[in-house]
């Protein structure tokens, strides 16, 4: 067992960690904190169902940005498909076995790159390039476009330039499910790749990448319409009745 | 005053997005309010020893009680799609006034607190502590926004400006920093039962004018009645329709409907006031104390019913608060919504035929409609969702043959604010006022230009008042600006169904 594979088997399974437990952390969070007034933004769904495909609509279709701004829409459709592509043709390394309808998807894995590469360029072209996007963008926000468009450069390149060992790669993967490990192929590109992701397991629940949950979460878009029909106390706001004459 | 060094933007026949002009907007500052009315509100008067700590403490407790304000502190990615949305950037450039940077002034100190990201790396996450300069900007900038929500409507997260700028000024107000017109309002509502501290004799005397006016005007004798005990309904107004032009010519419209109808109808003096400035200040007791007055006022005087007025923002309370505020409304008529707003019942009755309208009356407007952004945005009226745009459309239409709106994109949920919402009202802004005005000046002056659109309709005092004085600055006749139920007033014909 090489020092290297010791040392990323070690460092996926604190990424992993700091993955879920950040997530869970911060989930909960937005969980136990209450909602005392109802802030839909109207005109809302009058009912749960509405809401929740109200926000199914933001997850899937980014509904409202749609609305509000074709060239982020457009960009950022972009950016979300390429990566749930990506991330579907990685299902190869944790599958067994690995079913036949989901190999097809191999074929389109450097045109989900590019997609990727391309998504990534052009949102950061406005952050460049638009005197507004480039005034609210922090130092952060231009990290992490880098950190996304490295992963997508160096997971390309071994597909197009310097292939790596993949049944080595799947190894080494299955073997830290298993807490078998297995021998890490010592690539450079494949190092790098696995490098970057797992610094972005490590900031994701301590970054603006909590939109990703954080939409389900959004008052604005899951509370339903009935506030009249309804009174919506929480802990805290009941207290004021008792206090309260007549 | 500020109002001659504010230059008034030329109106293009479309809206540009202005380029980024830093500090465009940096010096209108409304004026701090004094330590003996802050006391009024329950808060210290004037900064208190270690504010800055303080602010980071009330900070916390805000976390706690709202999801919204936490959530919205966390997930902001700063796509930019917000950037060209808030009507003062519009009219100003000002980036500050773009919602994300304006979020970002209070999110600066959460991540500073309360994120691991802002504790070991402040200047990669823009983490900044508690400091004599971030409090001005506080100041100044959670103070140009109108909490009307627009930018929420376009976030992909949905993202809520309003939430951020409602707890940055609760946090001020608690560390000895607060508004002087917002805070002075709340003082008298809490005190005298209406915003512009009009004691109940002020009332009756001037309802007893209305009467009069009416009277002299129509030969009927249509009444304003005050504090009946046993009435039906209790209607609740803004104080502004007391005695403002134009708000009073809608007062004076809902009475002639009350009266044609045959309603039994009463307004209250003990809640003499529809709107909640509680809300502006992000205070939940504030907006508590001055909503439960509704509810003494409605058990006092026995009524089975509480209508509402035109008033935006009071018109958010009352729909989406007031219930959880001062509710359970059971000892109140179930057969009807509580409260209900005056268009939802004037609307009923046009659609049942208890009103005779006869539009000619108003031949001489050519009428459009402004939506207020906490009615578009922040409530319903109806049954339906979007009752709130189309049920003052159907008025307007029963009561005027000419009526055109404005560009779809400045209309119903795209609505913009009037410039003057969520404690904005007042003379020290007026550079704030006329530059939040901008968007609405262009989209009115191109229905004027296409249909010679002459007559703006709003149901929000707040519109009124600021568009009366707006108006003429953009070189507009401030009688263009009317009520709803002005239009109303003026078609209903009394003698009919007598």
């Amino acid at each position: 067992m090489s020092t290297l594979t010791v040392l990323y088997a070690i460092l996926f399974y604190v990424a992993a960690l700091i993955l879920a437990g950040g997530l869970a952390w911060r989930v909960w969070s937005w969980f136990k904190t209450p909602a005392p007034l109802k802030v839909f933004l109207s005109p809302a769904p009058l009912e749960s169902t509405g809401a929740a495909c109200r926000v199914m609509r933001e997850v899937v279709l980014f509904e409202s940005l749609f609305k509000s701004s074709k060239w982020i829409w457009i960009l950022a459709a972009l950016f979300h498909a390429s990566l749930a592509f990506e991330l579907l043709v990685h299902l190869r390394y944790i599958m067994v076995p690995y079913p036949a309808p989901f190999a097809l998807v191999q074929a389109f894995a450097e045109i989900g790159a590019l997609g990727l590469l391309a998504g990534i360029a052009g949102l950061w072209a406005r952050r460049l390039l638009i005197d507004r996007v480039r005034y609210i963008s922090g130092l952060s926000d231009h990290l992490m476009l880098a950190l996304l468009a490295c992963i997508a450069t160096t997971g390309l390149t071994m597909r197009l330039v310097a292939p790596t060992d993949i049944v080595g790669v799947k190894a080494f993967v299955l073997g830290l499910f298993l807490f078998d490990w297995q021998p890490l192929p010592g690539d450079f590109f494949l190092l790098a790749h696995l490098f970057l992701v797992a610094c972005l397991m490590i900031v994701l629940p301590f970054s603006k990448l909590l939109h990703a949950p954080g939409v389900f979460f959004s008052p604005s878009r899951n509370q339903w319409d009935d506030a009249r029909e309804h009174r919506h106390l929480a802990a805290w706001n009941a207290a004021f009745d008792a206090a309260r004459k007549p | 005053m500020a109002q001659s060094q504010t230059t008034i933007p030329v109106l293009e026949e479309h809206l540009p997005i202005p380029a980024v002009a830093e500090g465009a907007l940096s010096e209108p500052r409304s004026f701090v309010a004094k330590p003996e009315l802050q006391a009024k509100l329950g808060f210290p008067g004037e900064l208190v020893p270690d504010w800055e700590k303080k602010a980071v403490d009330k900070l916390e407790e805000l976390l706690g009680k709202y999801r919204g304000l936490r959530v919205y502190l966390d997930i902001c990615v700063k796509c930019g799609a917000c950037t060209d949305k808030c009507q003062f950037f519009l009219g100003s450039g000002d980036p500050k006034n773009m919602p994300a940077a304006r979020a970002d002034l209070l999110r600066s100190l959460y991540r500073k607190h309360f994120t691991p990201g802002g504790r070991l790396a402040p200047d990669l996450v823009g983490a900044k502590p508690m400091t004599e300069a971030m409090l001005e900007e506080w100041y100044t900038y959670y103070h140009q926004c109108s909490q009307c929500r627009r930018c929420s409507l376009a976030c992909p997260y949905g993202i809520d400006t309003a939430e951020i700028s409602m707890a940055a000024r609760e946090i001020m107000d608690c560390i000895g920093r607060g508004q002087k017109y917002t805070n002075e309002i709340i003082a008298k509502a809490l005190e005298i039962g209406n915003n512009l501290g009009m004691k109940p004799p002020v009332i009756r005397n001037t309802l007893e004018g209305v009467e009069e006016d009416v009277e002299d005007d129509t030969g009927v004798a249509v009444k304003y009645p005050l504090d009946v005990e046993g009435a039906d309904i209790m209607l609740v107004v803004p104080s502004a329709d007391f005695f403002a032009e134009p708000h009073i010519e809608g007062l004076i419209g809902y009475g002639k409907v009350f009266h044609q109808a045959g309603l039994s109808w009463t307004l209250s003096s003990y809640a003499s006031e529809a709107g909640n400035f509680g809300m502006f200040i992000g205070s939940y007791e504030n907006m508590h104390a001055i909503s439960n007055r509704i509810r003494k006022a409605a058990l006092d005087l026995g009524v089975k019913r509480i209508v509402f007025g035109e008033c935006g923002h009071a018109w958010r309370v009352a729909y989406s608060f007031l219930n959880t505020l001062a509710g359970p409304w059971d000892f109140l008529d179930p057969r009807y919504p509580v409260p209900q707003h005056i268009c939802e019942l004037t609307l009923d009755l046009i659609e049942r035929g208890a009103l005779s309208l006869d539009r000619s009356a108003n031949d001489e407007r050519v009428v459009t409609m402004h939506d207020s952004c906490n009615i578009a945005r922040a409530s319903r009226m109806g049954t339906r969702p979007g009752g709130q745009f189309d049920i003052p459309r159907a008025i307007i239409r029963a009561s005027c043959n000419k009526f055109y709106d404005m560009h779809p994109d400045t209309i119903r949920e795209k609505t913009f604010c009037c410039g003057g919402g969520g404690g904005l009202l007042t003379d020290e802004l007026i550079p704030v006022r006329v530059a939040g005005a901008k968007p609405r000046m262009q989209a009115m002056k191109q229905v004027m230009d296409r249909h010679g659109v002459n007559t703006m309709v709003a149901i929000c005092a707040i519109c009124k008042s600021q568009f009366t004085k707006i108006l003429p600055m953009y070189g507009f006749d401030s009688d263009m600006i009317v009520s709803l139920h002005q239009l109303v007033g003026n078609a209903i014909q009394l003698g009919a169904k007598e």
